[in-house]
């Protein structure tokens, strides 16, 4: 046993060593074309074997330019997504809740920087996604185009938009690519505090007057069917779906997410003694999941057109914050510089 | 999607990106957690706590410019690690020890 122990590492090493000169010898032999397909087919093989594609792999391009969109349009739902909340900061009904609400908009400032991070590791750059959003050429989750009116659509946002983000980002969190996947984890474990704030919120309005559970009410009824809409279209209809599935970037289906979402929330919204806004809503005892009516989804296609509620306004307040930050950008790079020079005069 | 009048941005990427490093908790080295813009060394700084240690996330940060990290090369990566492959007795279970003998 003991010298057949020996011998099999002794062969294990030639073996090693072989390989290691084989290898060599194939590096001479490929061109630089078949090198290419040589590191695709790498990357296949990580894909197929769940390995984490990490930044300075070797990538398709079409891989890394479906990233940088997904990635980018993803960050800029979270900058975006300060906006219709931040619109209530200075409204907050109590000072507890204004604290709460400003830490929760400051987090998706953060949750939006992880994330632009994540995409300059695949080459884009941060400035000229910014671009693009404010011109208009890159999207942004249609979800923020609709309005805050009440105080109530604050606390549905948390426990509704900010629940369907976090059944997304759940599956995102094992998604094909390294930063993408370590972003959605620090993410997620943020979010919880978001959509917690959102119920608590939502409950005192729903344990309220009889005017306040209206407030509620009507908070439901206008953000229940855009918060099924943030999942996207039906997966047959879903341009991106198959290939983003089949590179491992998406975990799960559109349509599956979406019903996990419905599953996770009618009973909350049953237990806060309101109604779901769907009259085909029923829940299927054979299968243990609810059955819900067909999406609107023209007003979805609209939304989308950047023809929703609020599309222009969003933008305008994106160029707004972009234009007038300018002279502080600048101030601080100039700032930077003196204080350079002033070191090398001591030095 | 809705045009605008389109916006060309001059002062492109005059903040420089950096990477930043967390030590979460005495005891522990610190820890890539991602990357930032920021003019100077100061201000990357105060924007690392900012973003990555909002929760006591951190009690120390690291901070430096991107282009002045060296890395080592993905696609060099069999190349580069080729010299600790072959060597199996750096490892304790390459030697046999007979049963009986403890403590190693």
């Amino acid at each position: 046993m003991f010298l057949f122990g020996r011998f099999n590492l002794i062969l294990k090493n030639r073996l090693t060593l072989f390989l290691v000169y084989r290898k060599i010898d194939l590096r001479v032999i490929l061109t630089g074309n078949e090198r290419m397909e040589n590191n695709y087919q790498k990357f296949e093989q990580n894909i197929a074997n769940d390995i984490t594609i990490e930044a300075k792999d070797e990538m398709p391009d079409a891989y890394r330019k479906t990233l940088i969109r997904q990635i980018g349009q993803h960050g800029h739902s979270e900058i975006v997504g300060m906006l219709p909340e931040g619109n209530w900061i200075t409204r907050a009904p109590t000072l507890k809740r204004k604290a709460v609400l400003l830490a929760k908009v400051q987090d998706e400032a953060g949750h939006g920087l992880y994330l632009y991070s994540a995409a300059e590791t695949l080459g884009a750059d941060r400035d000229d996604m910014m671009e693009k959003l404010i011109n208009g050429k890159m999207k942004y989750s249609s979800i923020f185009n609709y309005p805050t009116l009440t105080w109530a659509d604050v606390a549905a946002i948390g426990w509704l938009v900010d629940g369907a983000a976090i059944v997304n980002q759940v599956a995102l969190c094992r998604t094909s690519y390294g930063p993408y996947a370590r972003a959605m984890v620090r993410i997620c474990k943020e979010e919880s505090f978001h959509q917690r704030q959102g119920f608590e919120a939502m409950m005192a309005l729903a344990n309220g007057t009889p005017e306040q559970k209206q407030m509620a009410q009507d908070a439901v009824n206008r953000y229940w069917w855009p918060a099924l809409m943030m999942f996207g279209p039906s997966d047959e209809h879903s341009p991106n779906s198959a290939q983003s599935l089949a590179w491992k970037v998406k975990r799960f289906g559109n349509d599956e997410l979406r019903q996990k979402f419905v599953d996770n929330t009618v009973p909350q919204v049953l237990q806060l003694g309101l109604e779901v806004p769907d009259p085909d809503l029923k829940f299927n005892e054979e299968t243990g999941h609810y059955e819900f009516g067909e999406i609107d989804w023209h007003e979805f296609n609209e939304v989308i057109a950047g023809r929703g509620p609020c599309n222009h306004e969003r933008i305008e307040a994106r160029r707004k914050a972009w234009e007038n930050g300018k002279w502080v950008r600048d101030a601080a790079v100039v700032y930077a510089k003196k204080q350079q020079l002033e070191a090398n005069k001591v030095a | 999607m809705e045009k605008f009048e389109e916006i060309k941005m001059e002062d492109k990427n005059n903040w420089s990106l950096y990477e930043v490093f967390v030590r979460s908790k005495q005891g522990l080295s610190h820890r890539h957690v991602g990357s930032l813009r920021a003019p100077d060394d100061e201000i990357a700084l105060q924007h690392a706590r900012d973003v990555y240690t909002r929760r006591n996330e951190g009690i120390s940060i690291w901070v430096i410019r991107s282009e002045l990290i060296k890395s080592s090369q993905p696609d060099e990566k069999a190349e580069f690690f080729d010299p600790s492959l072959d060597k199996v007795y750096r490892h304790p279970t390459f030697y046999h020890i007979p049963d009986g003998i403890e403590h190693m």
